[in-house]
């Protein structure tokens, strides 16, 4: 870690994606990220890294299965706030309890699989939503759906069995439906490229962040 | 990997569109086998049908082998959406921003179709040939239920694809097409009024002799 990365600490994340290649793991890396931001920055700062840290301990499959859960939780936490906190009504209303039950079978689904394979799924974090009006629930819905589209896009060829590839699949699946009707409800495009981009962990995480407690 | 440079006489039949037409009613065309199929799910396409004549190769495997096989199978549907989609815009059915949609959609579908023959030429195997095709084009709202049905069938045929998938950049390239085709299909739903997730929290594989079967009306040579 050097002084140039340190000026920023959330390149500690980023700086996880060089260090995929070499023997350390992920986990290692952040910690180190994560003191070494706390040393400058203070504990404050340190706890988002940490949890992420906590998160990525476990490698391979559950390690991807509860960095999914987490983004899971918060799409759930979300929308189930947003039931009475957007003032939705008509064709939205229900697009958000649909969305919000898809999101909580989710949950339940990457809990269960977690522990099928004998691991143990992350705690729920706190989260915090800024935003107000349904504007602003709407902008910031299009951001977790394409969000985890990406994110799912991206840890998926790194998934070893063949039954959790095919589950993170069919939920990838439905996320990029919710973005695209979310997309329709914020009079955007509902598919704006022809290729969904893939994000890195480290990348997804960064933005995520503000909205963890 | 090593792919054949010579193809079989069989591979040759089972790469002409017509001739697969053909062999597909021959083989898939039993309403018991359709059935046994569908039950299969994601597996029917790596399950090698005993009740093909023998020798007869089935799913992917009709279009090369493996990863070839299954990019060249994703070929030949996003050939077919994009044939769909460029009739369809022709068709003076659809004006203001359907219209719009209509093209975009179908400008996506033929990167899909570029981006695939790269992949398939990279790898050593030959792109499979452009089908030919015919869609009915009656009115715009039977016109819109066809485009919701082909992308929902084209977003579970990538799905069902995944997990037999050896190369990571080849997964990571269909995975990036399959929830685009995820997006087409939601927002083709929501403008005919229905479920963005017609299978609830989780979306549902197809294989590929599924797939193939229910585009098979819409291949003409």
């Amino acid at each position: 870690m050097n002084d140039q990365n340190m000026a920023q600490p959330e390149l500690a994340a980023v700086h996880v994606e060089v260090a995929d290649s070499e023997d350390l793991s992920r986990s290692e890396v952040i910690l180190k990220g994560a003191l070494a931001a706390g040393a400058i920055y203070g504990a404050a700062m340190v706890g988002p890294f940490v949890g992420r840290a906590l998160a990525m301990s476990e490698s391979g499959d559950v390690g991807i299965l509860n960095f999914a859960l987490t983004l899971e939780y918060l799409e759930s936490a979300f929308y189930k706030e947003a039931k009475s906190r957007a003032k939705a009504s008509g064709d939205l209303k229900s697009l958000i309890d649909t969305i919000a039950r898809d999101e909580d079978e989710h949950v339940g689904a990457l809990t269960e699989t977690i522990k099928k394979l004998g691991g143990k799924p992350v705690a729920e974090p706190k989260f915090d939503f800024p935003y107000s009006g349904m504007s602003g629930f709407l902008k910031l819905a299009q951001t977790f759906e394409d969000t985890g589209v990406s994110a799912y896009n991206g840890a998926a060829p790194q998934i070893k069995s063949k039954e959790v590839l095919e589950a993170a699949g069919s939920i990838v699946q439905v996320e990029a439906r919710h973005a695209a009707a979310i997309a329709l409800q914020n009079g955007s495009e509902p598919s704006p490229l022809a290729f969904d981009p893939a994000l890195s962990e480290a990348k997804v995480l960064k933005a995520v962040e503000p909205f963890i407690q | 990997m090593a792919v054949a440079n010579e193809p079989s006489a069989l591979d040759r039949v089972t790469s002409d569109p017509v001739s697969r037409r053909k062999l597909l009613a021959v083989t898939g065309g039993s309403t018991a086998l359709a059935a046994f199929l569908a039950a299969c799910g994601s597996d029917s396409d790596t399950t090698t049908m005993a009740t093909n004549g023998g020798g007869g190769k089935t799913g992917t495997e009709q279009f090369g082998k493996g990863d070839v096989g299954i990019l060249n199978y994703a070929l030949t549907l996003e050939y077919l959406e994009t044939a769909f989609y460029a009739d369809v815009a022709k068709s003076g059915l659809f004006k203001g921003s359907d219209l719009e949609t209509i093209r975009k959609f179908g400008s996506e579908e033929a990167e899909h179709v570029t981006a695939l023959t790269g992949f398939v030429k990279q790898m050593g195997g030959k792109p499979a040939p452009k089908p030919k095709t015919e869609f009915p084009l009656k009115n715009a709202k039977s016109v819109l239920e066809l485009a919701a049905t082909v992308e929902n069938l084209g977003a579970a045929a990538y799905l069902g694809q995944a997990p037999h998938i050896k190369g990571a950049s080849v997964l990571a390239a269909a995975l990036s097409i399959h929830s685009v085709e995820g997006r087409h299909a939601a927002a083709l739903n929501t403008l005919l009024g229905k479920s963005i997730v017609p299978d609830g929290a989780f979306a549902k594989p197809a294989g590929a002799n599924e797939v193939l079967k229910s585009v098979e009306p819409f291949i003409v040579g």
